[in-house]
């Protein structure tokens, strides 16, 4: 398969094809091979390390945008078991952008709706690049109810780089659509667990985003702003990005710091696209612990808890 | 030229109404009709053009003053200041910001609380403060928002929120964001205190704000001709590369499409919500079953 490399994994990208190059010239040639593909590969593996743990706020926003990063699509069949797929909001349309429906998650019955942005042309275009219009959140909003109904936990999956801002979005009353999810979560009468995978663009993002507990894989990126956006607004040049992405502070460990996420999600040490599957068996172990324990919960308690981390968001004096 | 036309359009004495609203300056050209209106005038007539009726931008204090009954509101929660939490810096450091905004708008954040009588009947009201940094909601904007709310509770009378935003605020992150989340959900106390909830959305009210509890509202009112929405419409126009509709985004736009309850001309604002609110509080019903 072939990858795609960002300008910063270039030196990855070099060495990997290196490595390939002799790997095919077999043994012919002599045993030094042998020996030099293993002195590289362990060279690879420090470059990684290396390259992945000092990545830079805008390099981790560019990573989150991969386009090679698994999106819900691509977890699904290797988190859950007889997934569902349900459509529609009952009322216009059916959003591409979001998806939702009913699975087995190891022995627990799970409500799963997440952001899905599209990997080839064809898809992004139907999937409008993973920005919902209002009808997204819509029938998002009628499978939560629907898991409240049928006392199944929901866990939601953020990936996308905001909500769509088109003519058609805003007659149909995006704000109108988001609020209510906002509305609508805080008092879900179900566990809800919020898992940023990928870009955690605003508003679109937040409107799948409120509940018990949140989480962010290492390399997704969660923002009121893109930084492209905050630079053209307050540099007024969006060539200011990184800046903007410095910052601000839009990365996992920067959340964790504000005390704004409960846990970063680890992932591969080259991150969950270059081995989504070791990403999805990472992912399920945090998500498997975290619902068991509001499961054991009790709902008064439950509802109690997610009001008053609500009500606590802040930072001021006075 | 009469010496009267000569004083009126000399640069020095026309100041164009900022965009915040504050005429400074004897007189005051108006954004949509350009007639030069005299500011003391305008002023006393709740900053409505006296000649085309368009809507100026109004500060928080004045809104007070037309909203409630003389002598009868008193603002609240004024010591809550911001942070700073992301030590955020662009050009300019966020704290000189803050600091600059206050100054400019004599308020200590974007939102201001007032308790007072509405043709005499008791609302909790938080007011946005456009004027300071654009009116954006961080983490003191939206703890006064709740504040109002629970004051509402805990006073058993309507809560009021008049938003005039840009959105959420960029130099305080997903700190932000995350605003629009505790807003929200306040609104279900309210509302299972069956208290009434009324939103009046002024120019502008976009992002953050405007999709959380500025449209949570159990009416929900705008200002004639305020721009109200979730994206802007310049950042629309480049993203769908066509020409925005007449009127895109404008009260009587969101009115057309189902998306607001009214729109109603400030001149007949406190008439209309007093109305309103004798609606909402009578219970005839609820008398009955008791």
């Amino acid at each position: 398969m072939a990858y795609s490399y960002l300008e910063f994994e270039r030196p990855i990208a070099e060495l990997t094809s290196k490595i390939e190059d002799l790997s095919s010239m077999g043994t012919d040639s002599g045993v030094n091979i042998a020996e030099e593909v293993e002195r590289l590969s362990s060279k690879r593996d420090k470059l990684i390390e290396q390259i992945y743990s000092k990545a830079s706020r805008a390099q981790i926003c560019q990573l989150s945008r991969h386009p090679d990063r698994p999106y819900i699509l691509d977890y699904i069949p290797l988190m859950f078991d007889d997934f569902q797929e349900l459509h529609g909001d009952r009322a216009l349309d059916d959003d591409g952008a979001i998806v939702g429906g009913l699975a087995h998650f190891r022995g627990h019955e799970v409500m799963v709706i997440g952001h899905q942005k599209g990997r080839d042309t064809k898809e992004k275009l139907r999937r409008n690049f993973g920005m919902p219009r209002p009808e997204g959140y819509r029938k998002a909003l009628r499978l939560f109810k629907l898991a409240e109904r049928f006392e199944i936990p929901v866990l939601t999956f953020i990936d996308t780089a905001g909500a769509w801002p088109g003519i058609d979005a805003e007659e149909r009353g995006q704000s109108e659509a988001i609020a209510k999810n906002l509305q609508e979560l805080a008092a879900l009468k179900v566990p809800v667990i919020c898992t940023v995978i990928g870009e955690g663009g605003s508003g679109g993002a937040l409107a799948i985003g409120v509940g018990d507990q949140l989480f962010m894989q290492q390399f997704s990126t969660y923002s009121v702003i893109s930084p492209e956006g905050c630079a053209a607004i307050l540099w007024r040049d969006r060539a200011f990005a990184s800046e903007a992405a410095e910052a601000l502070k839009p990365i996992a460990t920067d959340l964790k710091a504000l005390g704004l996420i409960d846990d970063i999600i680890p992932e591969p040490k080259d991150g969950a696209h270059r081995d989504p599957e070791a990403a999805a068996d990472l992912m399920a172990d945090v998500l498997d612990a975290s619902l068991k324990e509001l499961l054991a919960t009790p709902l008064d308690t439950l509802l109690q808890n997610r009001d008053k981390r609500l009500r606590n968001i802040g930072s001021f004096e006075g | 030229m009469s010496w009267f036309t000569r004083l009126i359009e000399s640069p020095k004495n026309i100041l164009k109404s900022d965009a915040s609203g504050t005429p400074e300056g004897l007189w005051v050209k108006c954004p949509s009709c350009s007639e030069a209106l005299y500011n003391k005038e305008l002023l006393r007539g709740h900053m409505v053009c006296s000649k085309c009726g368009h809507h100026l931008r109004m500060r928080a204090a004045q809104r007070a003053e037309l909203l409630f009954d003389a002598d009868s509101f008193e603002e609240l929660d004024t010591s809550l200041r911001s942070l700073d939490p992301l030590e955020f810096k662009d050009k300019k450091r966020y704290r000189d910001r803050i600091r600059d905004a206050a100054k400019k708008a004599g308020a200590e954040d974007s939102v201001r609380n007032f308790l007072g009588d509405i043709q005499g009947r008791t609302v909790s009201t938080s007011i946005f403060e456009f004027a300071y940094m654009g009116g954006s909601m961080g983490a003191v904007a939206g703890e006064k928002i709740v504040l109002g709310m629970e004051r509402a509770i805990e006073r058993n009378c309507p809560y009021l929120l008049v938003t005039a935003s840009g959105g959420a605020r960029m130099q305080e992150g997903v700190l932000s964001l995350m605003q629009m989340a505790k807003t929200s959900a306040s609104v279900n106390r309210l509302n299972q205190a069956r208290l009434p909830f009324i939103c009046l959305l002024t120019d502008p009210t976009m992002g953050g704000v405007s999709a959380s509890a500025a449209w949570l509202g159990d009416v929900i009112i705008a200002e004639p001709d305020a721009l109200i929405g979730f994206a802007g419409p310049r950042v629309i126009q480049e993203t769908v590369g066509q020409k925005l509709p007449e009127g895109f985004q404008r009260s009587e736009f969101l009115l057309e499409h189902g998306l607001i309850d009214a729109v109603v001309d400030r001149r007949e604002l406190t008439t209309y919500l007093a109305t309103l609110l004798s609606h909402l509080t009578h219970r005839p019903y609820r008398q009955a079953n008791s």
